[in-house]
Formats: structure tokens, C-alpha cells, sequence
């Protein structure tokens, strides 16, 4: 186990800049989610974590070590494929022990961590099966089951569960959270699917355009979220953003929409009188009262049983609600929202930085 | 297998589709067996009996005085040397290059896939003036070592193309999960890309063998001492002045038949596809 630290780490191709100076430190231990949406480049960050991609400038260390230059054979670290690359003509104990086979291990002592390995996934009777005889699920196994056999310092994940039907998704996040919590090995793991991120992780990463917007907590990014694009990518469904002013007088503070609607917001936040802001509203937030400021009409209700999402038309945009249990609207009926000052997220209109 | 609605419709389905390959095989195969029976057909009914399927006699004669009266043994070994040499040598360099432009990036990548495409548009006849002149000075004429110079060079283009493909078709992130197990990249290509290449390098041999056993063109112009030519230019010595001995020529035919089959049984089992099944998802 070990920890691993970038600085500064970066990555061109040619002219191309597709990651700009990545510094992260994550803890011995830590499971570690890089999230963003496609091409933004978490594979490749975690490929030059693993040593199979190059490094154009920074640092890379795991634990103590510089390993910029060590090849990915003695960074100590093991790998799941999104495509499991399973040896196609090596059985399942041959493709798991392939690793120890390779560092000259006893028979014996191979024998017996695949053995154990396999019995954590359950995989013992297919040990003497070749890759193209497994399922698409049993294959993911193996691959993680390659991977453990030789515990190594640092597991690299890279899309494991995106080949996989919902159920057996869901189903196998647990069994490798469950497994990162005996193993304690330090983890990354690279997906796309926040709710895989905000699940797993201890810490998440949200990546775009190849630059780290915010790293932390996955309850701290839902709940503080750093800019209007980490504010919108994680949680689901998604926060309604809408533009508005600021309106200030003395000790009150207020955003105005686009018609006119008025929400009180903290008087302490850093805006002035006729700032352009987005304001970020969490689903779960707006909430309906014949008193509320906001005033718009019922587009679509979906009712789920446990809860109801609503959709409003409001100063010309669709804003969805959550609420618990069943709501009493119709779509074309007049509906009012309101919602608490301590609820609601403002960015500035220009960058999406966040102000509070 | 083929969607009917009915068991008869079905069975007639089944019963037209064989119809058609074994019509498509006979069509193949029957060169080869005009080839087979004239070369059992004695010399006397060769010409009396007029185009029959089988000959009412057949012998061995054709054989035993191709094999005991003519250098035609000797041929033969000079196209086996030749061909197995030449296939050997363009499989192993054209994998080597096949693996480079599949899995490297360098510098003039693009240029040298295009001058390898571009030896492939030269008609023969216009480069054997050249290359006759070339090999005569560096002695290499009439010679089998010349002969397999030559026969590298043509075929070593399209070879590398096709080492390429398969090299393409196999997934890079196994030679990555091999070098993340522990392998430098040399133990990677041997112990995970070369098992799975191992039916393109077999396609690749066969190819090559049957293009360098059939040559005939440079075989004709390079040599002309009769223990250096092979069997392709042997096969000519049937044709006298005044007849073609028709028997014997049939007979060494088949006969050079026998190692390009042997060939291919012992390569069969390297030529079965699919082997990267299992590889990846799915
Ligand atoms: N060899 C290359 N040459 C040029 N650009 C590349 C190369 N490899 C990757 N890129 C670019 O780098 C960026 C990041 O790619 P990367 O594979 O890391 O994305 P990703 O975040 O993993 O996306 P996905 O979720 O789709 O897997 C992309 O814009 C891609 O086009
Ligand atoms: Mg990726």
C-alpha cells in the first residue's frame, strides 16, 4: 500500500494540451474516483499513473518514489480494463497467476493465491475455463481477480463496470467497495457515472477539458460544489440553474429572474447591487406554498411513488422538483415555489465560479 | 439454420445450398483431377481413347519414370529449399514490420507504408531487365540463393500488410495488462502476442510458400544450369521439340502437389481464426 502524489503533472499530444497540470495527493489507503464527462482525460491521467503513458511535464510518486521514468512492470500496481484484456489463450488460473508466474513465485504459493483470490469472487469452478467460455460478467471477475492475486500498492481501475447490465452494475460496486474496505488498498478509479463516484469514493475528483475543477468529499461537492460545472455534473437529476440578478439595499441581499420573481438570499455573500449571477437550485429545494415568490405553470409531473418530480415552466425555463410523496398538480395549473436563502447555490454569470 | 416454415421448404433449403457448394467444389477440383488422371493414363491410350472420365487402364508408369529417369527429384528439392527458405525469412521480417506500423509511432511511418504499397504496382516484366543485370554482377544469377533474394523482396511488401492487419485486430490493452503483470515489452509480444498471432504468421507462411513454389518468371530468366532450376521450370523440360509428354508432366505435377499440401495440413491447425475470442467484453 501507498500513497501517490502528482505535481504539476501534465500532458500534451503535439500541440494538443489534453491535461494541464494535475496535482492531487491521495492518502495511503484512499479510494480515489476521477469522474468527468467523456474526453476530458481520465483515462489518460490514470494510464500515466500506470506508466503506459507518457508524462510531458510534473511528477508522479508512489509512496516515496519518483517513478516518472520506472516502467509500468516495477511501478507495483495492478490494472482493470474497461475491456478486461483477459490472455485470450490462457485459462482463468493462468490469466490470475500470470503476474506471479512472471515474478518467479513458488507453484505453491501461486496455486494458493489464486486459489484465494478466486474464492473471494466466487470464481473456483471456473478456474480451468478459457476467457472466450465466460460471460461478460464472469470475465470482469477475472479481470479484478487478476488484479488481487497480486497485491500490489496501488489498484488502477479504468471504467471496470461500464460493460455491464444495471443490476449486475450495481451489484459489483458494492462487492469492490466491500472489497477496497479489507484489502485497504489504495484505489482510482475512473468512471463516468457519478452516481458510481458518489458511491464508491472516499474522495472524488471531477475532471473537464483536462483541468481539475474540484476534488473532495462526495457529500462536500454535492453540497459545496466549486463552480457551476462540478454544481451541474454531480447529483441527479441535476441542479436547475437559472440566470438572475442581484438586488441589494442596506442589510437585505435578493436575486431577481428574468420575470420579475424575487428570492431572498444571505445578506453575508461577496456580490454587489446589479451583478450578474446563475443561480443553482437543487430539485430537492424548491418547495410549493401559495406564498411563493416565484410564480410559473406545471409542465410535466411524473409521479414515483415514493416521490414526485415536477416540472415547472419558470421564467421561461423548465425547473424540476423533487418532493416526497404525492403532490396534487396537473399540468397547464398556475403552481407557486419557494425556497430557503441557506439553499440556494450562486456562480458568477461569467467564469461559473462559485460565490456561495 | 435457415428459416422455413415448413420441414420440406427447410430440407429444400438445405438440399439447394449443398447443391450449390458441391457444384462450386467440383468446379474448383476439376483441374486437378483432368491433372490426376491424364497422369495415370498410359502413352498408348492417351490419344486413342478420345476425352473419356477415367481411363479404361490405369498405371503408375508416369510416376516411377518421373521420379527414376528425369532430374525431376533434384527440382524438387531446389523448390522446397526455396520456398520454405524464402517463406521463413519474408514471415519473420514482415512480422517484425507488420508489429512496428501497427503499434509505433515514428517518423516517416506514413511514408514507408506508402513505398511498400508502391512496389506493389510495378509490372513484373518491367523491372526483370534491371534486376537480371543487377544479380548478374553480384553473381547471384543462376543461383538458388539469388532466386530467394528475389522472392523476400517481392513478397516481403504484402506480407508486412497482412502481419499488420492481424497485428491490428489484436487489442493493444492485452500487451498493456502484460506489461503491468510484469513483462517488458519484448516478454509481452512473446508470451501474449505471439500465441495469438500465431494463425496470421501460418496465413502469412502459406501464402508466401505457394507464391515462391509456383514462381515461374524470375526461376526462367535467373537460372539456367540444370541442378539449380526448380520444379515450376523443370516442369518445361516435358515439353520436347517435336511433343509435349503429357503423362510425365501430369505425374511431376501431382507430385509437386504433395509438400504444398503437406504444407497446409501442418499449418492447419495455426490457421483456425477466432483465437482472440474472449479477449474483451462482450
Ligand atoms: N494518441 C492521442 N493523440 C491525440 N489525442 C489523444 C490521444 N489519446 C487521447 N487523446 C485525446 O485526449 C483526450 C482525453 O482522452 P481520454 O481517453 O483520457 O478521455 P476520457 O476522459 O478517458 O474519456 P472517456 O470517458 O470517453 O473514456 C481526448 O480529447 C482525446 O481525444
Ligand atoms: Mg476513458
Amino acid at each position: 500500500m501507498a500513497s501517490v502524489t502528482l505535481r504539476n503533472v501534465q500532458k500534451r499530444y503535439g500541440a494538443l494540451n489534453v491535461l494541464s497540470a494535475v496535482d492531487l495527493a491521495i492518502a495511503d489507503g484512499e479510494f480515489i474516483v476521477l469522474v468527468g464527462p467523456s474526453g476530458c482525460g481520465k483515462s489518460t491521467l490514470l494510464r500515466m499513473i500506470a506508466g503506459l503513458e507518457d508524462i510531458s511535464a510534473g511528477e508522479i510518486r508512489i509512496g516515496e518514489r519518483l517513478v516518472n521514468d520506472v516502467a509500468p512492470k516495477d511501478r507495483d500496481i495492478a490494472m482493470v480494463f474497461q475491456s478486461y484484456a483477459l490472455y485470450p489463450h490462457m485459462d482463468v488460473a493462468a490469466n490470475m497467476g500470470f503476474s506471479l508466474a512472471l515474478r518467479k513465485a513458488a507453484r505453491q504459493t501461486i496455486a494458493e493465491r489464486v486459489a484465494g483470490a478466486a474464492g473471494r469472487l466466487g470464481l473456483e469452478a471456473l478456474l480451468a475455463r478459457l476467457p472466450r467460455q465466460l460471460s461478460g460478467g464472469q470475465r470482469q471477475r477475472v479481470a479484478m481477480g487478476r488484479a488481487i492475486v497480486r497485491d500490489p500498492q496501488v489498484f488502477l481501475f479504468d471504467e471496470p463496470l461500464s460493460n455491464l447490465d444495471a443490476k449486475l452494475r450495481v451489484h459489483m460496486r458494492a462487492e469492490i467497495k466491500a472489497l477496497h474496505q479489507s484489502l485497504k488498498t489504495t484505489a482510482i478509479y475512473v468512471t463516468h457515472d457519478q452516481i458510481e463516484a458518489m458511491t464508491m469514493a472516499d474522495r472524488i475528483v471531477v475532471m473537464h477539458d483536462g483541468v481539475v475543477q474540484q476534488v473532495g468529499a462526495p457529500l462536500d461537492l454535492y453540497d459545496r460544489p466549486a463552480n457551476a460545472f462540478v454544481a451541474g455534473f454531480i447529483g441527479s437529476p441535476a441542479m436547475n440553474f437559472l440566470p438572475a440578478r442581484v438586488w441589494r439595499a442596506g442589510d437585505e441581499a435578493a436575486v431577481v429572474l428574468a420575470d420579475g420573481g424575487t428570492l431572498a438570499i444571505d445578506a453575508a455573500l461577496p456580490v454587489r447591487d446589479g451583478d450578474l449571477v446563475t443561480l443553482g437550485v437543487r430539485p430537492e429545494h424548491p418547495r410549493i406554498a401559495a406564498s411563493g415568490a416565484l410564480a410559473g405553470e406545471v409542465a410535466v409531473v411524473e409521479p414515483l411513488g415514493l416521490s414526485t418530480q415536477l416540472y415547472a415552466t419558470l421564467a421561461g425555463q423548465q425547473v424540476c422538483s423533487l418532493a416526497m410523496g404525492r403532490v396534487a398538480a396537473a399540468p397547464g395549473e398556475p403552481i407557486r415555489l419557494t425556497a430557503e436563502p441557506g439553499d440556494l447555490h450562486l456562480f458568477q454569470r461569467e467564469t461559473g465560479q462559485r460565490i456561495g | 439454420m435457415i428459416a422455413g416454415r415448413s420441414r420440406a421448404k427447410r430440407r429444400l433449403a438445405a438440399a439447394g445450398l449443398y447443391a450449390a457448394v458441391g457444384l462450386y467444389v467440383a468446379f474448383a477440383l476439376f483441374p486437378l483431377f483432368w491433372t490426376f488422371k491424364i497422369s495415370v493414363t498410359p502413352q498408348s491410350l492417351l490419344y486413342g481413347e478420345g476425352i473419356t472420365v477415367w481411363p479404361s487402364a490405369a498405371t503408375l508408369d508416369n510416376y516411377a519414370r518421373v521420379l527414376r529417369a528425369t532430374d525431376f527429384p533434384r527440382y524438387f528439392l531446389n523448390s522446397v529449399v526455396v520456398s520454405v527458405t524464402t517463406a521463413a525469412i519474408v514471415t519473420l521480417v514482415a512480422s517484425a514490420a507488420g508489429y512496428s506500423l501497427s503499434r509505433f509511432r515514428f517518423r516517416g511511418k506514413a511514408a514507408v507504408a506508402f513505398l511498400l504499397l508502391l512496389t506493389q504496382t510495378f509490372p513484373l516484366v518491367m523491372v526483370i531487365p534491371p534486376i537480371y543485370r543487377l544479380m548478374g554482377e553480384i553473381g547471384l544469377t543462376n543461383s538458388l540463393t539469388g532466386l530467394i533474394v528475389i522472392y523476400t523482396a517481392f513478397n516481403v511488401a504484402f506480407a508486412t500488410f497482412l502481419m499488420q492487419s492481424y497485428f491490428d485486430g489484436i487489442p493493444k490493452d492485452l500487451e498493456e495488462a502484460a506489461m503491468i503483470d510484469g513483462c517488458t515489452r519484448v516478454e509481452a509480444l512473446r508470451r501474449v502476442i505471439v500465441p495469438l498471432t500465431l494463425p496470421g504468421m501460418g496465413a502469412t507462411l502459406g501464402f508466401v510458400f505457394t507464391a515462391a513454389w509456383s514462381e515461374l518468371l524470375f526461376a526462367l530468366m535467373l537460372i539456367n544450369s540444370e541442378n539449380q532450376k526448380t520444379f515450376a521450370v523443370g516442369l518445361l523440360t516435358f515439353i520436347g521439340k517435336f511433343a509435349v509428354d503429357w503423362g510425365q508432366m501430369m505425374a511431376a505435377s501431382v507430385l509437386a502437389l504433395v509438400p504444398a499440401c503437406l504444407f497446409f495440413a501442418f499449418l492447419q491447425r495455426y490457421l483456425v481464426t477466432g483465437l482472440t475470442a474472449g479477449a474483451v467484453k462482450g
